[in-house]
């Protein structure tokens, strides 16, 4: 574990100042979108301007205020990236509900109830920062967050509130509400994953014997392994839900490889998830018909199920090219769910190969800001925490943003922040608020031990020195 | 656990470099492939849904597009569909066709000459605009011409064209039978289909604009050509006996051919005018046969055969004289018979060429281009075609027309006051179908404002009752004095 920078006596500055001003960036995408869409739509300025750029700059200013408050020495470059790609969604989300065309007639009012999930999740981050004061709480949880999350992941399968749409069983409804537990069972097991795997990495890192400079894994550790690849093979056979089987046993995967160090792991896990998938693509018509699309997008536009949807958004971002057609001057009405799985279309197609490039360098920080966490964090714990909540949106974004552009074949996942979705949205901003108090703990000052720092006058407090809330 | 955290760092490097090459592959590189997909709807529609401009006749628009509430937002209308439409052709989901398409980068805003227009456009965050066309026609002449020609029946078929003989200009263009625009511009695409269907299968063939698109042997018309080719020569003049009589043995053959009617043209030697005037088979048989067929080629090519000359409007055929005729045939050819097909739009030049002391000037329908605020962008500017004859020889040619419009055969296209040159036609095909009437005219013959050609395929006139003047004279009569009194 890195303890080197408390060990010079680096200390971080807390950076809440340039937060704050990176928020104020992120606030300019978020409301000039939105007063971008009312001229292109609708020729002026949208008249709630005011009211709804109030309430994104009110949520905006209670998340930071919150980070001052519980997370004074969280990273200061999550949190705007976050607020900047929420914005630009909410912007688009709007954009396609004033279009009354093609795909689009039924919406009217997504980007409202964006709005409201938005709001419901800050509530929640600030929830999360205020109540979980250390993120190692978490690790007591291991074995109730797994089985919460197997649960969650099981809901959908339950005859009465299970939901099947375009053939995808990952929703379940009650009453009004439906609802995506996958988006909540992904961040659940991420927690599940760090408590187990930081208990388990020294039996599973050390045993084993090498073969062709590999060092593979003892076969009495396969359990776990074998058990995450069960429940992946699961999800991908019984809920038809390529994206999140891939997504689930790649956080696995990742983080199994961290905490043991093994590249081993990384081995027999690639191995068992394309003997997975090979058996899939035998077996399934519905994972078959993906591949050939992938191939040859152009030969299936026509057919059904075919390449309609993947194809308008490829049309919509060429057409789009490098500066966009504009808000209000493209179609991306013509690609079914623009509004969700296909955001990143319609945002290509109108504002450009210049945001599409810009969007994916946010993710590409989110990412990176999430490693650096894990980096110089001072427990395993919340390394592979971080680890693996940077890894849902690696995964996820290469997925999803992979699929639509034709890179990968083509599954559903929601891009984060960005589509419409209220547990997509809620359960991230979550993910975020945990990030920032791992970050806020590994960038804070380092507890000191030893007598000869104690200031004058703070010597009868030296026995509370010790401090780790 | 920092070293696997670094490899992982890698590996999502690896992974966002992926998506960014790959978005840029896309969006950039095949983005001009995707755009010109044949499923990809977008660019068609957007044009479709653009506020396109207008085509104008005089001040009043024959083509504009309205504001429209269902899934696009213009819709494009004809006020005058039937009269204009071989001109305006349509504009439909599917395709376009005469100034629409011609002009179609104008009229959608996409013309170079419209880059400020749509840089402004752009900055002010407006919808693009298309400019407008103006065209050349002189509203009354068309009206004249459509009326006259509809006169002769709803569903003849046929074609008048009037042009300046000083500039150019296309002043009537009509052709019948015809179609509506406007159904072929509706947003029901099924009804669009089924009646572009039903189009192009009429046997009557409505799309064509038979002004310029269909060829026919011009008959007795183009023997103003032969009669040009002589003069030309230098060997005759109006007043120079040529043979006349009842008929005509072809070179290298047994055939004979005689004179419309049956006549001797009055006697044997007649002058050039009287041939002219009475329409004498014999006398421009042998003429023909005696220029030769370099002699007579080079003045048909001078007149605009071989050739096209109308530039912004598609769809003119080639008007046809072979210059790999045998003997007998180019004497045949001399009565516009034999392989010689000719448009009306070529027999009004040929008319018009004459008129403007043997200048055939290159003929144009776009007058003027004009941004959507109605700035000239641009103005087409006249231009020679080709000097047919000398000013000698056009000068002989237009009495000689006079005479046959005062005197001789195409006495019905005479307008009281005003000098009119002109000559008649009636060209054979098979015997199944009634023969062709042609006409073709200028005035007044001493400064000449319009020239026309009419050409009627079929009329329900019974067969054997149709003179080229009888039929067409009167058309042309009332489109010249559209344009000479307005």
């Amino acid at each position: 574990m890195s303890q080197d920078h408390t060990l010079m006596g680096f200390v971080h500055r807390r950076r809440r100042g340039a937060e704050l001003f990176l928020l104020l960036l992120a606030l300019a995408v978020g409301i000039g979108a939105y007063a971008a869409v009312g001229l292109g739509m609708e020729g002026t300025i949208p008249a709630d301007i005011v009211g709804y750029g109030g309430w994104l700059t009110a949520l905006i200013v209670v998340a930071h205020v919150a980070v001052r408050i519980f997370a004074p020495y969280a990273d200061p470059v999550l949190l705007p990236v976050v607020a900047a790609l929420n914005g630009l969604g909410l912007a688009v989300i709007h954009r396609l509900d004033l279009d009354n065309t093609a795909q689009c007639v039924d919406n009217d009012t997504f980007a409202r109830q964006q709005l409201i999930w938005m709001t419901l999740g800050v509530v929640l981050f600030v929830a999360t920062l205020g109540l979980l004061r250390d993120h190692r709480l978490l690790q007591r949880l291991t074995y109730t967050t797994g089985l919460a999350a197997i649960v969650l992941l099981l809901l959908p399968m339950v005859p009465i509130i299970g939901n099947t749409v375009n053939g995808a069983k990952i929703w379940i409804s009650v009453g009004p509400f439906s609802f995506q537990p996958g988006e909540v069972a992904k961040v659940l097991l991420v927690i599940a994953f760090a408590g187990y795997l930081v208990l388990h990495r020294d039996a599973l890192a050390l045993a084993g014997r090498r073969v062709l400079f590999i060092d593979l894994p003892r076969g009495r550790d396969l359990g776990p392994i074998l058990g995450m690849w069960a429940v992946s093979m699961f999800i991908l056979v019984f809920q038809r839900d390529l994206g999140s089987s891939l997504l689930f046993f790649g956080i696995f995967l990742i983080m199994l490889y961290v905490a043991t160090e093994r590249p081993g792991w990384l081995v027999v896990g690639t191995a068992l998830f394309a003997a997975g998938a090979f058996a899939g693509w035998q077996a399934f018509g519905h994972v078959q018909n993906r591949v050939n699309i992938w191939l040859d997008p152009m030969a299936y536009y026509d057919q059904s199920p075919g390449s309609g949807q993947l194809v308008e958004g490829l049309f919509g971002m060429g057409w789009g090219g490098l500066i966009g057609r504009g808000f209000g001057e493209g179609a991306p009405c013509r690609i079914p769910y623009a509004e969700s799985d296909f955001i990143v279309p319609a945002i290509g197609e109108e504002l450009g190969l210049t945001a599409v490039l810009a969007v994916i360098l946010c993710y590409g920080l989110i990412v990176e800001r999430a490693l650096r966490i894990a980096l110089i964090s001072r427990d395993g714990f919340g390394k592979l925490m971080a680890v693996g909540l940077g890894s849902i949106f690696a995964l996820q974004v290469f997925v999803v943003v992979g699929g639509v552009t034709g890179l990968i074949p083509l599954t559903g996942l929601t891009t984060p922040f960005l589509s419409y979705g209220g547990s997509s949205l809620v359960a991230n901003w979550v993910v975020i608020a945990l990030l920032l108090r791992i970050s806020d703990q590994a960038r804070r000052p380092a507890p000191r031990l030893s007598e000869a720092d104690s200031d004058t006058g703070s010597d009868s407090e030296s026995t509370q020195v010790v401090k780790l809330k | 656990m920092n070293k696997p955290i670094r490899t992982i760092s890698l590996f999502c490097l690896v992974l966002f470099l992926a998506l960014m090459l790959n978005a840029t592959y896309l969006m950039y590189v095949r983005s001009g492939e995707l755009t010109e997909d044949p499923q990809n709807r977008r660019v068609i529609n957007a044009a479709f849904s653009r506020e396109r401009g207008a085509i104008l006749v005089g001040k009043d628009p024959v083509a504009r597009s309205v504001p429209s509430d269902d899934a696009y937002d213009f819709q494009r209308v004809y006020p005058q569909p039937f009269k204009y439409a071989p001109l305006t052709g349509y504009f439909s989901y599917f395709s376009q066709s005469g100034i629409e398409r011609s002009q179609n980068d104008v009229l959608s805003g996409d013309d170079s000459r419209l880059f400020v227009t749509r840089l402004v456009d752009m900055l002010s965050n407006t919808d693009p605009k298309g400019g407008n066309v103006q065209l050349t026609i002189d509203p009354e002449a068309q009206t004249a011409a459509y009326e006259g020609l509809r006169a002769l029946g709803e569903d003849v078929q046929g074609a008048v064209v009037a042009v300046e003989p000083a500039t150019g200009k296309v002043l009537a263009m009509v052709s019948n039978p015809t179609y509506d625009p406007n159904t072929l511009a509706t947003h029901d695409f099924g009804s669009l289909t089924e009646t572009f269907q039903q189009l192009e299968q009429d046997p009557a063939e409505p799309l064509i604009n038979r002004s310029i698109g269909t060829t026919l042997p011009p008959g007795s018309t183009f023997k103003l050509v032969t009669a040009a080719a002589a003069i030309e020569s230098g060997d005759y003049d109006a007043e120079s006996i040529v043979p006349g009589g009842t008929s005509y043995q072809l070179p290298q053959s047994t055939t004979k051919v005689g004179n419309q009617g049956g006549g001797d043209c009055g006697g044997n030697r007649i002058t050039l005018t009287q041939a002219l005037q009475v329409s004498c088979n014999v006398t421009f048989l042998s003429l023909a046969d005696e220029l030769g067929i370099e002699a007579m080629t080079e003045q048909a090519e001078k007149f605009g055969f071989n050739a096209t000359s109308l530039e912004d409007l598609d769809g003119q055929a080639r008007s046809l004289y072979p210059p790999d005729m045998d003997p007998p045939q180019t004497a045949l050819s001399g009565i516009g018979q034999a392989s010689v097909t000719a448009t009306p739009l070529q027999m009004a030049l040929v008319s018009a060429g004459i008129a403007n002391d043997g200048v055939v000037m290159r003929p144009y329908v776009v007058d003027e281009v004009r941004a959507p605020n109605l700035s000239l962008l641009d103005k087409t500017e006249e231009s020679e075609l080709s000097q047919a004859v000398s000013v000698s020889t056009a000068d002989d040619l237009t009495e000689m027309m006079v005479a046959t419009v005062d005197e001789g055969t195409a006495f019905a296209a005479a307008i009281p006051g005003v000098r009119v040159a002109g000559k008649t036609g009636t060209a054979e095909s098979t015997d199944s179908r009634p023969p062709y009437a042609w006409f073709t005219s200028f005035a007044p013959a001493d400064d000449p404002k319009v020239a026309v050609a009419v050409l009627v395929q079929s009329s329900n006139t019974a067969p054997g009752d149709i003179a080229g003047g009888r039929l067409g004279g009167p058309i042309a009569k009332a489109v010249m004095e559209a344009v000479l009194n307005p």
